[in-house]
């Protein structure tokens, strides 16, 4: 079962104004079957620890260890944590002109897997699963991310997670400008991924919406680059009631 | 014949447009007042042999050109001419005083104007009234250095003449080994089809100057497209006029340069005839140290063609350091009664996020590398509409990109 750490994160990011810290001392365990939810108000940093279990060259970590089953995370590359079991489902999707949505699926499902998987196989298992996602078949002809509408990228995002099959989701605001029956395709597809119990999904959000229809096992509270405050669901109906208001004015 | 000694001048430019950012060089120069006022003559004297600070030679390393602008001497037994003609195409030649020979090309630079003299007769490439070609015509030029110095000077002239509404590909490859200057007229009567392929797929040492003009009749379609991959130094310029109201122009082009090749395509759509349409996309990409394209695309519109619906569009990609691409869309617009005219140009390098967003998908650097770069090439390679050509090219790109990113995985 696939476990994975965070111990004392320390994350900082180049910006115009200098070398700011943005993660400061992430401590998190996530283990395949368990949901966890990050909560958080803007600003807080809960994309920069997504982005930095990804490895995205934006981010420099300068200070603790992100382990998969004991792996260092950190000393890998990007495609490598892909391929040891992390996923990254992003807030806003890259476009590739000219790569459709198949080819891309193929390439990355033949790059995590270490073969390309059988043609007629394959392209049953896609159809399956965009069918599950309400997407039109004709999706898989289509460039990238080019053109889509905001719920299209996010299905297009939660297709590659079931298709991919990863140890660890992390889900970076898939919830975000969704209207509620695209947020209900979209936490059907989580709670498939997730519903045979050999993946960890980590779902940040900002919203204690889509709480609704994905049921996390521990909610933690981000605040300033680090979490404060961790609970159960419980938790997320008093962020609902409550607001963030209680912990940015400890804070201040 | 000989093989050509270099009898050209040498040019008083010392510097290539090098290895520093994008500048307006040009601004040193008195331009034009429009581009309608650019020479044109079947008189080599009447061009000057170019020193590279001319306007339409600024870009090019015309040091490196001295034969290419001398009618003589020349070895034309090094050129091969391969035709492969489908059943309904007329093979045959045409000379100085026939009718087809000069009706639609003048000599628009002095390289066209010497391989005019130098060229005593033209191919001639004739789709009769309304006939419909099922294949293509396959036209194969090829030069042979042989045991020479040099690459053998050579010339050629092509005519394709496609009668009203008979429908037609033609795809000219040139490949081996010369200093070639070409002429291409390509006619288009009322209402006919022609898609037009020119591929360079030069040996390293080769040079070649090439000029097409193409005239687009009444309703009629023009598909140009170039494809550049191989060569020391090619410049294609492709002209296209119209004769008649409702002409449709679509000029497409790729190439890719590696470390030192020149490519360099200009193009000028000239709208004098109402109610036509021309559209232009060339997408390049460039590796290796000083790899450089020049793209120009001149569009004019004159004063009486009015209803005119034009866009323009270059885009490359430089792959590594030290190599450059020059870009630079001319708009010239004489009526206000138009239906649209733009033009866009860009030039960059891979971006990181695409990089990010394919690798974090476990697809490795080099593949996502692979990806992109077929990606930015494939809207274009698809429209040519040529299945042998597109697959060609997608090879020859991947062969290019094996150069600088690796072998492919799959």
């Amino acid at each position: 079962m696939a476990t994975l750490e965070i111990r004392d994160l320390h994350v900082t990011v180049d910006t115009e104004n200098g070398v700011k810290e943005i993660l400061r001392g992430v401590d998190l365990t996530v283990k395949a079957g368990e949901t966890h939810a990050i909560m958080g108000p803007n600003g807080s940093g809960k994309s920069t620890l997504a982005y930095s279990i990804a490895g995205h060259p934006k981010y420099t970590v300068t200070q603790g260890t992100v382990t998969l089953d004991g792996q260092d995370v950190l000393a890998m590359k990007v495609d490598q944590r892909a391929r040891a079991g992390i996923f990254l489902a992003m807030q806003y999707p890259i476009e590739v002109p000219g790569v459709t949505v198949s080819n891309f699926l193929r390439t990355a499902k033949t790059a995590i897997d270490g073969e390309a998987p059988k043609l007629r196989l394959w392209v049953k298992q896609m159809k399956a699963a965009m069918a599950e996602l309400r997407m039109d078949p004709d999706f898989a002809d289509r460039n990238v991310n080019e053109g889509f509408s905001g719920g299209e990228k996010k299905r297009h995002e939660i297709l590659q997670m079931e298709l991919l099959h990863p140890k660890m989701a992390i889900l970076d605001e898939t919830d975000s400008g969704l209207d509620v029956d695209a947020l209900k395709v979209v936490s059907e597809g989580v709670n498939r991924a997730a519903a045979g119990g050999d993946v960890g999904v980590l779902l940040i959000t900002h919203y204690t919406r889509i709480l609704r229809y994905i049921k996390p096992d521990f909610v933690h509270v981000f605040i300033e680059g680090r979490i404060v405050e961790e609970g159960g669901s419980e938790l997320a109906d008093r962020l609902e009631d409550e607001g963030y208001d209680r912990f940015v004015k400890v804070e201040a | 014949m000989t093989v050509a000694q270099e009898t050209a001048p040498q040019s008083p430019m010392t510097q290539r447009p090098g290895a520093k950012g994008h500048t307006d060089s040009g601004a040193a120069f008195v331009p034009d007042q429009s581009r309608a006022e650019r020479l044109t003559s079947y008189d080599v004297a009447d061009f000057p042999v170019p020193g590279g600070r001319e306007e339409d030679w600024r870009f090019t390393p015309v040091d490196r050109l001295g034969g290419l602008f001398q009618v003589e001497p020349t070895d034309e037994s090094r050129l091969t001419f391969e035709v492969f003609a489908p059943q309904g195409v007329e093979i045959g030649e045409a000379k100085v005083g026939d009718p087809v020979f000069g009706s639609v090309l003048r000599p628009a630079d002095r390289a066209s104007a010497a391989a005019w003299a130098g060229a005593e007769k033209a191919t001639l490439v004739t789709i009769p009234n309304e006939v419909e070609l099922s294949e293509s015509v396959r036209i194969t030029m090829t030069g042979d250095r042989g045991s020479g110095q040099r690459p053998p000077r050579v010339n050629g002239h092509l005519i394709v003449d496609v009668g009203r509404f008979a429908k037609a590909t033609v795809v000219l490859t040139h490949k081996g080994s010369a200093e070639c200057a070409t002429n291409v007229e390509l006619r288009v009567g009322d209402g006919a089809d022609l898609t037009f392929v020119t591929v360079q797929e030069w040996d390293d040492d080769a040079i070649h100057l090439a000029q097409n003009d193409a005239l687009v009749g009444r309703d009629a379609k023009l598909k140009h497209v170039t494809v550049t991959l191989g060569g020391e130094i090619v410049r294609v310029c492709t002209n296209v006029r119209y004769s008649g109201p409702g002409g449709y122009a679509n000029a497409i082009g790729v190439y890719f340069a590696d470390a030192g090749q020149h490519q360099e395509h200009r193009l000028f759509v000239d709208h004098e005839t109402p109610s036509c349409v021309s559209n232009v996309e060339y997408k390049g990409a460039l590796q290796g140290d000083s790899a450089h394209t020049v793209w120009i695309g001149d569009v004019l519109i004159r004063a009486t063609a009015e209803g005119t619906s034009t866009y323009e569009l270059n885009r490359n990609l430089i792959l590594t350091d030290g190599a450059r691409a020059d870009s630079v869309p001319n708009l010239e617009i004489e009526t206000g009664e138009i239906i649209g005219a733009g033009h866009a140009s860009a030039t960059g390098r891979f971006d990181d996020e695409q990089l990010f967003y394919l690798e974090s998908r476990g697809i490795p650097q080099d593949e996502a590398r692979r990806l992109v770069v077929r990606g930015f090439f494939a809207d274009i390679v698809n429209r040519i509409g040529v299945p042998e050509v597109q697959e060609h090219l997608m090879t020859a790109i991947d062969a290019e990109l094996s150069l600088s990113i690796g072998p492919a995985s799959v």
